[in-house]
């Protein structure tokens, strides 16, 4: 077992449950980043507060790797399996009606029964492949 | 524009938590779908603490008649579990697993300038616009 990342897991995620709290406290809105994005081509009237956010998003990354000296990204492949397990994630959330955070941390915190079963489903979908990937294909 | 700096703040605060947990980092994120191998734990940290804030606190907030800044709560309708939640999240959950990335954290991984993962954002996108398309077809 690799060592988790105590304090960063733990006050990470509670920003993140903070800052969606905040975006559903004041615009009623659920903070699912690829609702969010797919949003932006559905409604032209509906676009500023979704570039603000996502923008923010980069911002608040970017700050915090100026801050640290940089932000660790370990790839996990070349140009061909990033397009290809890019357009997966988008084909597959927005087919699913959302990723990690709509479903993952709104949907399960308000008990949708769909969040709870997408959850499940792309959880069990991620583990199958990293195993096929690294320990039957490799 | 009251909306629209609400989101921005949000987003920021989702970015530094992101980049905070480590979750931007793909390494970390195969490392937990990696159940067979050096199982890293962190992502449950960051879903749990997450889940730790938005619980309680969207309890509290939908409980209350509208948000602060608009006239009602933007949630989603739909109820069933169909066979485009649990396919759309099962693809996702492949793509997830291949790359390490899901939607937010690709998003604030453009900050390390990864010609890589700006594949990954512009075939997410791509296959977003894809599902789109063939889900209105249906």
């Amino acid at each position: 077992m690799t060592a988790p990342d105590w304090s960063g897991g733990l006050g990470g995620g509670a920003l993140i449950g903070i800052a969606a709290a905040l975006l559903l406290w004041l615009d009623g809105r659920i903070a699912g980043i690829s609702g969010i994005l797919g949003g932006i081509g559905d409604a032209p009237g509906d676009r500023g507060w979704r570039f603000a956010f996502l923008g923010g998003l980069v911002l608040g990354a970017g700050g915090y790797a100026l801050a640290v000296g940089g932000l660790a990204q370990a790839l996990q492949g070349g140009p061909l399996l990033m397009a290809a397990a890019g357009l997966l994630v988008g084909f597959g959330t927005r087919l699913g009606s959302g990723c990690t955070s709509g479903h993952g941390v709104c949907g399960i915190a308000r008990l949708s029964p769909r969040s709870l079963a997408a959850t499940a489903t792309f959880m069990a979908a991620g583990f199958v492949t990293v195993f096929v990937t690294r320990h039957v294909l490799s | 524009m009251k909306k629209i700096f609400a989101a921005l703040v949000s987003g920021v605060l989702f970015g530094v938590g992101l980049a905070w947990s480590g979750m931007t980092d793909p390494g970390r994120v195969a490392g937990f779908l990696d159940l067979a191998g050096a199982w890293d734990p962190t992502l449950a940290l960051v879903m749990g603490a997450a889940l730790a804030v938005t619980a309680p606190a969207f309890r509290l907030i939908l409980g209350r008649s509208q948000p602060l800044l608009d006239v009602r709560f933007r949630l989603p309708t739909t109820t069933v579990l169909d066979r485009p939640l649990l396919a759309g999240a099962a693809i996702f959950g492949v793509g997830w697993g291949l790359a390490g990335l899901c939607p937010g954290p690709a998003l604030a991984g453009l900050v390390t300038g990864s010609p890589l993962v700006l594949l990954f954002v512009v075939a997410m996108i791509a296959g977003q616009w894809l599902a789109a398309r063939v889900t209105k077809r249906t």
